[in-house]
């Protein structure tokens, strides 16, 4: 074995054997990219068109998301689409990662937990995109343990929820993990967001159940039992996506719509 | 030196001398994957997969690599395939990949695939280390499935994802354990096992590595 450990050997050795490696490595990596951004894709599009109930198993789903899905990009600031960007190729997450078109958030600002916050975020329109059946916000915030990043359907008043759901979360199994439970999901469907005359979110997640008496039902949502900390980000993270740091601007349009009309 | 036989390589390292239940490695990743039967089907076969190739292509170049630097010849083999067993995972499984996150990436800490290079493939014929690599991801493979198969039908009610037990949140009347969802859980059913396996099998009981010596008496001052 001694002829093996000298300087030389070993240097070619492990030249070689880097070499080779990483040839190997950067083919996998090469090849099955395509296929795995197909993947990313459709499991985004299927997310969206799940939140908005109209996923029909079956059918493919890219052919359904491009039926009825029209997606834009919305500068958050302003509430106005931002034209100069393609919704195909923009993507919110990486901006939110890019100083130069993001903005840090600190303290009581950031309620939501999420550190910094990009300046123009993906939305999607159901139907007519002047007037749409459904608007699909993407929402996201800390929960107890995880990042929980899923999508929010609003019917097109901007106001009443369709439904909310969380593609992304590490939250308890059997407990905050329920925000993937189907039962719990059907509470929102008809929840509003805002009270009359003003943009401050009034939706929240509350303790002991939401029952026909309660007052203000309909700005409540029963909480997850056995996951305190896990409702609370959920709570967090609508009243900071739909406040004014997030999507009320652009929702106010819809709002002055349906009123005027 | 032992010959080894084909067989022999395959099949002992699944009751006789399995990974998990005999030589406890690999315990981490067992305990994170095996909350359902799918996630650790695919996480068995990837370290099948990548204990296989390891130990294949280790022993291929064993007689070339120089002793000073070879665990590290090792870990860049292993950690080369653990990549590509990612990226495949993700092309053509991508919920389960989802669902499997880090452990996939995991699998270079594995002390079985580094084990198996170390003790087998670097003294023996590519073939048959080949063998004792699938072998030995088969006895993690098969210790993930009944972990797996416990956790599942226990926590979820269900085996593969079809129900069994119908849970009492979808209407049935089985209370689920939420314990078992939880990687503690998986802690006891591991521990079960051994207990059981070496109930039939005394021979894998360790003797002690050291007896502890009686208490010393105190004795009156003189």
């Amino acid at each position: 074995m001694a002829k093996n450990d000298s300087v030389k050997k070993t240097l070619v050795v492990a030249f070689v054997l880097c070499i080779v490696c990483s040839v190997v490595v950067s083919t996998a990596a090469v090849v099955l990219r395509p296929m795995q951004e197909a993947n990313a894709e459709r499991d985004r599009k299927f997310n969206v068109l799940q939140v908005s109930e109209l996923y029909e198993p079956g059918v493919s789903v890219s052919q359904q998301f491009s039926e009825q899905i029209v997606a834009r990009v919305v500068n958050l600031e302003t509430g106005e689409y931002a034209e100069n960007k393609d919704p195909e190729t923009y993507n919110q997450f990486e901006a939110a990662k890019d100083p130069a078109q993001s903005r840090t958030l600190s303290g009581a600002q950031d309620l939501a937990g999420i550190g910094r916050q990009e300046n123009y975020a993906t939305v999607y329109l159901v139907g007519d995109p002047e007037n749409p059946e459904q608007i699909i916000l993407p929402v996201r915030g800390q929960g107890l343990w995880s990042l929980m990043s899923g999508y929010l359907a609003l019917r097109g008043d901007g106001n009443t929820v369709v439904g909310l759901s969380f593609y992304d979360q590490g939250e308890t199994p059997g407990l905050g993990g329920e925000v993937d439970n189907p039962d719990w999901k059907a509470l929102w469907d008809g929840k509003k967001i805002y009270p009359e005359d003003s943009m401050d979110p009034a939706i929240h997640l509350v303790k002991g159940g939401v029952g026909p008496q309660t007052s203000n039902a309909e700005y409540k949502v029963d909480a997850l039992s056995g996951a305190t900390l896990t409702s609370n980000g959920v709570t967090n993270l609508l009243q900071f996506w739909l406040s004014d740091s997030g999507f009320a601007e652009y929702l106010a349009r819809f709002r002055d719509t349906t009123q005027g009309a | 030196m032992t010959a080894y036989t084909p067989k022999g390589v395959l099949t002992t390292p699944i009751f006789k001398n399995n990974p998990i239940a005999l030589q406890i490695l690999g315990i981490c990743s067992a305990l994170a994957v095996t909350n359902s039967m799918s996630t650790s089907l695919v996480m068995g076969l990837a370290v099948i997969a990548v204990t296989a190739f390891s130990s294949f292509f280790v022993s291929l170049v064993r007689s070339q690599i120089p002793s000073s630097i070879r665990i590290i010849v090792q870990m860049t083999i292993i950690a080369s395939l653990v990549i590509v067993v990612d990226q495949v995972l993700k092309a053509y499984a991508y919920e389960i990949s989802k669902s499997l996150s880090v452990f996939v990436g995991l699998i270079i800490t594995n002390c079985i695939v580094m084990g198996r290079a170390e003790a087998f493939a670097m003294q023996n014929g590519p073939a048959i280390s080949f063998l004792d690599g699938v072998g030995n991801g088969l006895g993690y493979a098969v210790m993930l499935l009944v972990v797996g198969f416990f956790r599942e039908l226990f926590g979820s009610g269900s085996v593969f994802g079809f129900p069994v037990l119908l849970p009492v949140n979808e209407g049935g009347w089985y209370v689920t354990n939420g314990l078992m969802l939880l990687p503690p859980s998986a802690f006891f059913v591991i521990g079960l096992i051994i207990w059981g396996l070496r109930s039939f099998n005394p021979e894998q009981v360790e003797d002690n590595e050291f007896r502890i010596t009686a208490n010393t008496k105190s004795r009156e001052a003189v």
